[in-house]
């Protein structure tokens, strides 16, 4: 289907020159002897076969031959346009059209012949690096490949461990921030323990013009990667690729593992998972276990680390970067779904305790004035702008979703239930529907203290909750008006009633 | 008998009027200096560019087609695999049919070989712009000749880095132009120069280490003169994946002329 072009570089590039010099054929026929490659030598007696490719989280299943063999890599390069987050959109440059790149496994000893496809519609050229290769550029000097062409090279997967791959294309940290990396598992000869479940999770950076959240298409800012300011940082390549039906899941007593990459460009990942601890750790995604009972571990950019540990008790466990403004505002969260029996010895569930909830911050003239103020130039933009001030209850309910989906969602959970005895339920909530101000007032001043909700007893603490009048109004009116509660619209006027009862008190 | 010689000169300058192909559209670049992106120590900082013509959008199908009607050498069915691969002119629909969309014709041509754009050029009695040529007239801004400083044609360059490649190109002409009047250097197509693959070979004083070096993962680092200057790397890059008879749906390119 493609042709592949066996790439000299310097005989390539020299033979051009004299093309472009001095005319045609003789020197054609020069560039053409000089771009075959001669195979390795005992090629003829391995087995041959071709690997099996994963999207992330997915991992291909272990390989269960005890011998050598020639495998077969094929790997495309696509330019597409994928969410990063609810609302925003992304060209991202992709190894196997998804982002992290497919995962690939082979066995130390393998003889890798690999070929590389950049797709015709792609606007760049692109090669790979892949670390589990020993040789100059990691690859990238022989798979230099313009759209709509493909390279091929070969390489002995001579050290077994957990390498990252990535484009080395200039300039290389525009291409791994679009999304060019991946990660290739080398397996030791005896294999590595079997384990119930295995899972590829890969943190990276993403540079947007628009800040965290700004809706549309989004292009890649080249001053916040210079400075390292990324917008998102995020677990496989977009905002929420591993929260609710994505999540990763698994039952009580298996044992899991994680293989971990982190593309970068930049930033090291403190790589944590809330209420485990790793049983085991393989540091820098070499073969052998490191460390035991290992919190936190580090993944520096192009680099890994393979992590195992056996599921005592079932629950929701947050996966994040514990660099935590980058997991709770950037996107590096995710989940891991775990069903089965609950073992109380183990962990009892929740023991409430009395609660301190300080006031909200004390009003200060000159803020307040800059708010009036404010409030009044959104006003009047309001009024004037028909486009807005006609804003339909639909509107308000997708805006509403999306902050629910930013803000809420940790605790309430994406459908509104809830979590039994710890975080109330708005879905079909009669506490919620009964008083509309009421609901208001748990926004923006918070809510503390014992509530029954369909019958079920609370005693939690909801912190007042930092947005905007306009986010309140959109997020209220959604999850007012969502899995199975009927009500009107929340108004900004009902909003600032609120606001002025409470600094009245 | 001077009727007939008449009709034979009358003939004749049709004859000539249809093998001469009108000159596009160009405007004047001035004399300037380029500092090339990649350099060795014995090259110059700065490359003096010679004032010279470049057409003021590039090559579009329509012109193709006047040019490979009169060459026909240059059909798709006709031209040699040496010179341009088997995805040459793939988006027309024959080799002297453009399709079916009313605005084919304006539309930039690609799926072109280096080779085949250096005929184009020959036949219109100009040439390829040089590298230098080319990297100095597209970094001129909307209203300076340096666009660095330029925030509104900086914002405009990276847009294009950050859409995909539509399905149908749009037509030319149709992108603000720049201070010397000159359109879509930037955000329709890729485009060829006369010089496309010498980032790698003028390094030669290094060896091919040296070259191998600047282009791949070193090129973010290495003898590189402006290393923030993320557009003209994405450039480079490209011409340099490039050899003479690729095609790729996206690159086409203009003509220049020596005043």
């Amino acid at each position: 289907m493609y042709p592949f072009h066996y790439r000299s570089f310097t005989a390539g590039a020299v033979g051009l020159l004299a093309i472009s010099t001095l005319g045609f054929a003789a020197e054609v026929e020069t560039v053409i002897s000089q771009t075959s490659v001669p195979k390795p030598p005992d090629m003829g007696l391995m087995a041959e076969e071709r690997a099996v490719l994963s999207q992330a989280p997915l991992v291909p299943p272990p390989i269960r031959r005890n011998y050598a063999a020639k495998v077969t890599v094929e790997l495309e390069v696509r330019e597409v346009v994928r969410q990063l987050s609810d609302g925003v959109e992304y060209l991202f440059w992709t190894f196997g059209g998804d982002v992290p790149g497919s995962f690939i496994r082979v066995r130390e000893g393998d003889q890798i012949e690999f070929r590389l496809h950049n797709h015709p519609t792609s606007k760049m050229p692109h090669n790979i690096d892949l670390h589990a290769v020993t040789g100059p550029g990691g690859g990238a000097a022989s798979s230099f490949t313009a759209p709509g062409h493909t390279s091929q090279f070969s390489f002995k997967a001579l050290n077994p461990g957990l390498y990252v791959y990535h484009c080395a294309t200039a300039p290389v940290g525009m291409h791994v921030a679009n999304g060019m990396y991946g990660l290739i598992l080398v397996e030791p000869k005896a294999g590595l323990p079997s384990v119930d479940r295995e899972y590829y999770v890969m943190q990276s950076e993403v540079y947007t013009a628009g800040r965290f959240g700004e809706e549309g298409l989004q292009a890649f800012d080249q001053e916040k990667a210079l400075d390292e300011r990324p917008s998102y940082i995020v677990f496989n390549g977009s905002v929420g690729s591993l929260v609710g039906d994505n999540a990763l899941k698994a039952k009580v007593g298996e044992t899991v593992r994680l293989y971990v990459g982190n593309g970068g460009p930049n930033a090291v990942s403190s790589f944590h998972v809330i209420g485990e601890i790793f049983d085991k750790v393989y540091q820098e995604g070499g073969v052998i276990p490191t460390q035991q009972h290992v919190q936190t571990t580090l993944v520096p950019p192009g680099g890994s680390a393979m992590v195992e540990f056996k599921l005592e008790v079932p629950g929701t466990f947050i996966l994040v970067d514990h660099a935590l403004f980058r997991a709770f505002n950037k996107g590096a969260l995710g989940m891991l779904k775990v069903e089965g029996p609950s073992n109380l010895l183990v962990y009892s569930g929740k023991e409430v305790d009395a609660v301190y909830l300080g006031r909200q911050a004390e009003s200060n003239a000159a803020g307040e004035r800059k708010l009036a103020s404010l409030e009044a130039q959104v006003k009047e933009a309001i009024k004037t702008d028909p486009k807005i001030a006609g804003l339909s209850k639909e509107l308000l309910m997708e805006k509403g979703k999306r902050v629910f989906m930013q803000t809420c969602f940790a605790c309430h959970q994406s459908e509104g239930q809830g979590l039994p005895a710890v975080f109330p339920p708005l879905a079909k909530s009669d506490y919620l529907m009964a008083d509309k101000e009421r609901s208001i007032r748990a926004v923006v001043k918070g809510l503390s203290g014992p509530v029954v909700v369909n019958g079920q007893p609370f005693n939690g603490v909801m912190p007042p909750v930092m947005l905007t009048d306009e986010q309140i109004t959109h997020v209220l009116t959604y999850v007012r008006n969502s899995w199975g509660n009927s009500g009107d619209v929340v108004t900004i006027d009902e909003v600032k009633r609120v606001h002025a009862e409470s600094a009245n008190q | 008998m001077r009727l007939l010689s008449t009709i034979a000169t009358l003939l004749g300058a049709i004859a000539t009027l249809q093998a001469e192909p009108a000159r596009p559209a160009s405007a004047r670049i001035p004399d300037g200096c380029y500092r090339p992106l990649f350099r060795s120590e014995s090259e110059a900082r700065q490359i003096p560019v010679k004032a010279f013509a470049l057409a003021v959008c590039p090559v579009t199908n329509a012109d193709y087609l006047e040019f490979v009607r009169a060459n026909p050498r240059w059909q798709r069915s006709q031209v040699k695999r040496l010179f341009a691969d088997e995805g040459y002119l793939q988006h027309w629909a024959g080799d002297l049919d453009l399709g079916p969309a009313p605005d084919a014709g304006q539309r930039p041509v690609v799926f072109v070989s280096w080779f085949a754009a250096k005929a184009y050029s020959v036949w219109v009695d100009g040439r390829l712009p040089n590298t230098a040529e080319w990297e100095y007239a597209g970094a001129a801004g909307f209203t300076t000749a340096d666009g660095s400083k330029d925030s509104e044609f900086i914002r405009a360059i990276n847009e294009w880095y950050s859409k995909p490649s539509p399905d149908r190109l749009p037509a030319v002409s149709r992108s603000k132009p720049n201070v010397y009047g000159i359109h879509d250097l930037h955000g329709l197509v890729w485009e060829w120069t006369s010089d496309f693959n010498s980032a790698m070979v003028t390094g030669d004083a290094r060896g091919d280490t040296g070259i191998e070096r600047q282009l791949f993962c070193g090129a973010g680092s290495f003898n590189a003169t402006d290393r923030a200057n993320f557009p003209a790397f994405l450039r480079f890059g490209f011409r340099s994946s490039l050899k003479a008879a690729y095609t790729v749906h996206n690159l086409g390119f203009r003509c220049a002329w020596d005043l």
